[in-house]
């Protein structure tokens, strides 16, 4: 899967979730250009990707996530 | 809310939390407002936010309380000022295997282990004590899940050494408390798990990473559940079936197929499919449920289908059958109006997609997407709309006087003349002097009786036995059976002498038999009875109230003559009883 179509899949899960559909997510996105990515938000974004893409991350890679940009790189190497 | 409805997507509800609660608070609901303390062993964030949804989508406005994380004694216990201060509605308690303190070992006695499980159980019990004695608030208690490993294998089933012995024993121990105790519930997470697969409910991951004691995606799941507990403490379960049949209650259509081609019994795999439904459905009727039927069939199909030899359902099952061709949704309110529910109350069941959209957009009944019948019981059973929190008798007698009423209301339909009708109800009444037992109904019918009552004269106890006990009255009860059931003391006439006439100074009737011509019954033992004490004319009197209209007209039917009206209309009737020929020809009266 090409990293534009990842983006852009991710990008409406990143929509549902924090239910603003003025998000636009790019590669250097992290929690703090969300207001409401909390830790709580963390895991129920993270669930909602793995369903999205069909994936599992590993324990290690939920905590070392940065930025989207790893996110993507992750989904793209399993997807 | 369709999303919310079993089977959901948990996924798209876990997902969509946000926008899913913002669509129940605009829909204009009405709903009450309860304060819930959620304390958890584990995480309970994400089941306070989805639990709130299925509160919502049951009319239910929860405020919550939750604890820190796995404070969930502490709060109780050390008495929590906030928590105090909420001072909660309900308590759940959100606790798993993960907090089972106590650790075993094979080198222990029985006698240790018993120990253990003492101590576990006391740590739940006195927090549950103390929960009642600072709140009186209903408690919903998980039980335990069983380990996701097995130290001692399948042994760790049966040895009292293993984790799984263990938690079997705990769980019952919880049990004989819920049996003991009013306002405790057990939410039973073992059943949703082992349901859930217990590998994917325990992932072990959730727990080391974010600290929950079950996976997110089964959130839902376990939300629905204790949302289901809270709706039916409320008094919010459903109250019916609406059935379809073909395709439904047994496989094939019975207009064209017969009543030999249909599939129903032991003959065949879908056969036994749709027998099994049956009985579940049929299991419904001793927990109270009705059962009634909304199918497009000619009446005479649809009872040969109930009839079929191998079927479990029978006709007499139903308190209603509608089989013909009008809308589903028309046969339905129908069957509502009859039995004195509203349509909400009513849980759909049809196999076709069409006919379930149409009711559940015209009545707002749930109708669950069933699927094939070797999902019918499960999506019904896991919707929880009967859950049942509280077995008691009332219950059980309430079914039967909803299913005299619907078949009275039935048999009305078939008969050619009203009269006809009256006639197939074989009533019998007692109509007689009161007696000390019936003192005490009497008087609470003098003082809630308001429509048939032509006088709406109050008595109070004491003024009830002065009545009682003097010999310037003649009284009258009478009681009303008929072949559905017994309908207790539903009418009272007193009358005070006075020389040779006779005041009529109350006489009312129960509105549940309206119609049964139970008023010439008693008017006939009235005659009688002033006859034996030399009486030759009875007064009648009607004071108008904003509720008795219904009987204004009651003397001059009876045959009397107005006498007197004042300007407020309060009308005096007479009646010369010499000439008086009995009215009543429907009842079988014994005196």
């Amino acid at each position: 899967m090409d990293k534009q179509e990842i983006i852009k899949r991710l990008n409406e899960v990143f929509r549902d979730v924090f239910d603003d559909d003025s998000i636009v997510i790019s590669e250097r996105t992290t929690a703090d250009d969300i207001e409401d990515w909390d830790s709580i938000e963390h895991i129920n974004l993270i669930s909602a990707v793995e369903r999205e893409f069909k994936i599992r991350f590993t324990m290690g890679e939920v905590s070392g996530m940065k930025d989207v940009g790893e996110m993507i790189d992750i989904i793209s190497q399993r997807a | 809310m369709d999303a919310l409805n079993y089977p959901f997507d948990s996924g798209f509800i876990l997902k969509k939390r946000k926008s899913i609660k913002r669509e129940l608070l605009s829909d204009g609901t009405k709903r009450i407002t309860k304060r819930i303390a959620v304390l958890g062993g584990s995480t309970t964030s994400d089941i306070v936010s989805i639990l709130e949804l299925f509160l919502l989508n049951e009319g239910i406005s929860p405020e919550f309380y939750e604890c820190e994380y796995a404070q969930y004694w502490q709060d109780v216990m050390f008495e929590n000022p906030k928590l105090l201060e909420f001072s909660p509605d309900i308590v759940y308690i959100h606790t798993s295997s993960r907090n089972i303190t106590e650790k075993l070992s094979v080198e222990m006695s029985a006698q240790d282990i018993e120990n253990k499980l003492e101590n576990q159980y006391k740590h739940f019990e006195v927090m549950w004590d103390k929960i009642k004695s600072l709140f009186g608030a209903v408690i919903i208690q998980n039980n335990f899940e069983l380990p996701y490993y097995r130290l001692l294998g399948n042994k760790d089933a049966s040895d009292p050494h293993g984790l799984t012995n263990f938690i079997c024993r705990l769980n019952l121990r919880l049990y004989d408390y819920a049996n003991a105790n009013d306002n405790f519930f057990i939410n039973d997470i073992n059943y949703l798990s082992t349901s859930w697969g217990l590998d994917k409910w325990c992932e072990p991951k959730w727990w080391y990473m974010f600290k929950y004691c079950l996976c997110l995606d089964a959130v839902p799941e376990l939300c629905l559940n204790i949302s289901n507990i809270i709706k039916s403490l409320l008094g919010k379960n459903k109250k019916a079936f609406a059935l379809d049949l073909d395709n439904t209650l047994w496989g094939g259509v019975v207009g064209d197929d017969g009543v030999d081609g249909i599939s129903i019994g032991q003959e065949t795999a879908e056969a036994e499919a749709f027998y099994e439904f049956q009985e579940y459905i049929k299991a419904h009727r001793d927990i109270g449920v009705l059962l009634t039927i909304a199918s497009k069939n000619d009446e005479e199909n649809a009872l040969a289908g109930l009839n079929h030899p191998d079927g479990a359902l029978r006709p007499e099952d139903f308190i209603s059958i509608k089989a013909n061709w009008e809308p589903k949704d028309l046969n339905i309110q129908n069957t509502a109006d009859e039995i004195g529910l509203l349509p909400e109350s009513f849980v759909f069941v049809d196999d076709n997609p069409a006919e379930r959209a149409i009711v559940s957009a015209q009545l707002g009944v749930r109708a669950p997407d069933i699927k094939e019948v070797d999902s019918y019981i499960k999506t019904l059973d896991r919707s929880g709309f009967f859950e049942v929190t509280s077995l008691s008798n009332d219950d059980l007698k309430r079914n039967e006087m909803y299913e005299a009423n619907a078949k009275r209301n039935r048999q009305r339909a078939m008969f050619e003349s009203y009269e006809d009708y009256l006639l197939s109800l074989e009533m019998k009444a007692v109509i007689r002097d009161f007696e000390t037992v019936d003192l005490k109904r009497i008087t609470q019918l003098t003082n809630k009786s308001n429509q048939f009552n032509l006088t709406t004269k109050r008595f109070t106890p004491s003024q009830m036995d002065e009545v009682f006990n003097s010999k310037e009255y003649i009284r009258l009860c009478g009681r009303l059976t008929d072949k559905f059931g017994d309908n207790g003391i539903v009418s009272v006439v007193i009358g005070k002498i006075n020389s040779d006439s006779l005041d009529i100074i109350l006489w009312l009737m129960s509105c549940r038999v309206l119609k049964r011509d139970m008023e010439y019954a008693m008017l006939d033992s009235l005659v009688k009875k002033a006859r034996s004490r030399g009486i030759k004319t009875l007064k009648g009197y009607y004071y108008p109230t904003a509720k008795n209209k219904m009987v204004k007209k009651l003397y001059e039917d009876f045959g009397f003559t107005k006498v007197y009206e004042d300007d407020e209309e309060n009308t005096v009737w007479s009646l010369d009883i010499s000439g008086y020929d009995d009215k009543n020809k429907v009842i079988s009266v014994k005196e």
